[in-house]
């Protein structure tokens, strides 16, 4: 086991794609409490790179430790436990389109075993805070494209996640939503979670550094990197 | 406790998530509750085939074990000294209960199906017969060939089974053979059925990526499977049970004309057997759908 200094280690990590390298010798830690942004053009491979850090991929040389546990020695018990410590957003969403908008943020909840109709306050509250009180017996196919998000980072938060990965939250959005989001991730940042937010929209990045102290990582050929100020 | 439709609103299901995490349409619904009435139907038949063949053979034995047959071909001036030797003969062997002469007008019933009833069984030549019933302790059939070879030269003694095995053996291999299409029946289902999964798991691979993603483990994503195909099973091996026992029913009831035929079908508690045979589908549903999700997970990480 590899020892745990963040909650995700990276140590000269590599992934190979159909022959070619896209991420090389990656070592970094994501530190507990932090915020981050993670940029670079597209297919640079970020999204890679989250999906290394929540098990769904392994790297192809190098070791990484989610909670300090290399995923390649975890069961498959073990990495459904271990993603139930991190809040997944992805750019399109992922609901299941036949539950409703309050179904598909308590699924979470239901797949580890807990009571959703005991969790109905919180539920409630969690559906508030998103903005999203009013739409919760919609289906998703019925919702724009910022409450899809809202509702997906609902759907993330409502296991109470130690760290909180979004895949181009804001893609789909436009402006004043992108703030929202941006919003509602430093809230969660403030109470003491890690948010990892994968991005090309370097003007979402520098109107954060108003709102939170975030570290930029830059992925860049092939290597991750601190970004300087002048993004 | 917040209730579905309670006063804050909120529209949440009942724990019933497992259930509802896959979409409830598709055609391997169809296909899973088709398949499984058409095998239950003909699992029915199989087993009214199995269970008349066991009965038939079960009859020949008892028919015929025990008894046996002394056949005596003589001229008419010595039919009567030969018959009567021929008692003595067998009143002194050790495990005969009891040997009776069959009369004319018993042979001539015995011959009328094929003669009708107008045969001048007096007038031919044909053989008389003793009907012998062993005891317990059973006779020596090659010691008692020898004696009469001996003592009553026209006697030729008929133990049936020289004709009995291999009816019997046959009885017994339709039975066996029923099991074993009833055996290759549930294989096919099982074969359906694990076919139609892992086309609904194709068919929901969004939802499987879903439920990965927020940390689902392939217990809880095999479970919403497993249930759904195996309550499907169940249903179409209920409604196929039903008409296959709803078809044995109505066939013909049994005559002498076509004693095999019209003894297809169940007797008494025989049809209890029908109950076992939807909870066994289902359990073969279960069995072969659990196998197919847990191995389609494993592709997934």
């Amino acid at each position: 086991m590899l020892k745990e200094r963040g909650l995700i280690d990276l140590e000269n990590v590599a992934y190979t794609y159909s022959g070619g390298e896209l991420l090389s010798e990656m070592t970094l830690s994501i530190a507990s409490g932090a915020f981050y942004f993670l940029t670079g053009p597209s297919g640079s491979g970020k999204t890679t790179f989250l999906k290394m850090c929540y098990g769904a991929l392994v790297p192809t040389t190098g070791t990484i430790a989610i909670f300090g546990q290399d995923p390649r020695k975890m069961t498959r018990d073990d990495i459904a436990l271990t993603r139930r410590r991190i809040g997944v957003v992805h750019q399109d969403c992922q609901f299941l389109d036949h539950l409703n908008v309050v179904d598909n943020i308590a699924l979470p909840l239901a797949a580890a075993g807990q009571d959703t109709l005991a969790d109905g306050a919180n539920l409630k509250e969690l559906l508030n805070w998103v903005g999203l009180g009013h739409r919760a017996d919609a289906l998703p196919p019925e919702l724009s494209g910022g409450e899809r998000q809202r509702a997906a980072l609902a759907r993330a938060v409502i296991m109470s996640p130690d760290i909180i990965l979004a895949d181009e939250p804001t893609g789909n959005v436009d402006w004043e939503m992108s703030q929202r989001l941006l919003q509602l991730l430093v809230e969660l940042n403030r109470m003491g979670k890690t948010v990892v937010i994968a991005s090309h929209d370097l003007s979402l990045i520098r109107a954060a550094k108003t709102e939170v102290q975030a570290r930029v990582l830059r992925i860049y050929n092939k290597r991750v990197q601190l970004a300087g100020a002048n993004l | 406790m917040t209730t579905p439709n309670d006063d804050s609103g909120f529209p949440i299901s009942h724990d019933t998530s497992r259930d509802r995490v896959v979409p409830p349409t598709g055609f391997t619904a169809g296909l899973t509750t088709f398949t499984s009435a058409a095998m239950a139907f003909l699992v029915v038949f199989a087993l009214a085939l199995s269970l008349a063949a066991n009965r038939l053979s079960d009859r020949w034995s008892a028919a015929l074990a025990g008894g046996a047959t002394l056949r005596i071909s003589a001229p008419a001036e010595q039919m009567g000294s030969q018959l009567a030797q021929a008692i003595k003969v067998l009143k002194t062997t050790p495990g005969i209960a009891e040997a009776r002469v069959i009369t004319p007008d018993e042979q001539q019933a015995l011959l009328e199906p094929w003669f009708g009833p107008d045969l001048p069984v007096d007038a031919l030549p044909i053989p008389r017969l003793i009907d012998i019933r062993e005891d317990s302790r059973g006779y020596d059939a090659q010691g008692l060939r020898l004696r009469l070879a001996a003592e009553v030269p026209g006697a030729v003694l008929d133990d049936h089974s020289r004709w009995q095995r291999p009816l019997v053996k046959a009885a017994q291999r339709v039975w066996a053979l029923g099991l074993f299409a009833i055996v290759l029946m549930a294989a096919t289902s099982a074969a359906m059925i694990t076919l139609a999964t892992r086309a609904a798991m194709a068919a929901n691979a969004q939802v499987v990526a879903v439920l990965r993603l927020i940390g689902a483990r392939d217990s809880y994503i095999a479970a919403a499977f497993v249930r759904r195909f195996t309550l499907r099973a169940f249903l179409g091996a209920a409604i196929g049970t039903a008409a296959g026992a709803l078809a044995v029913y109505l066939l013909p009831s049994k005559n002498d004309q076509a004693m095999i035929l019209s003894g297809l079908g169940f007797q008494q508690l025989q049809w209890m057997w029908l109950l076992a045979l939807p909870p066994i589908i289902a359990g073969v549903a279960f069995f072969a759908t659990r196998q197919a999700t847990r191995r389609e997970l494993r592709r997934l990480r």
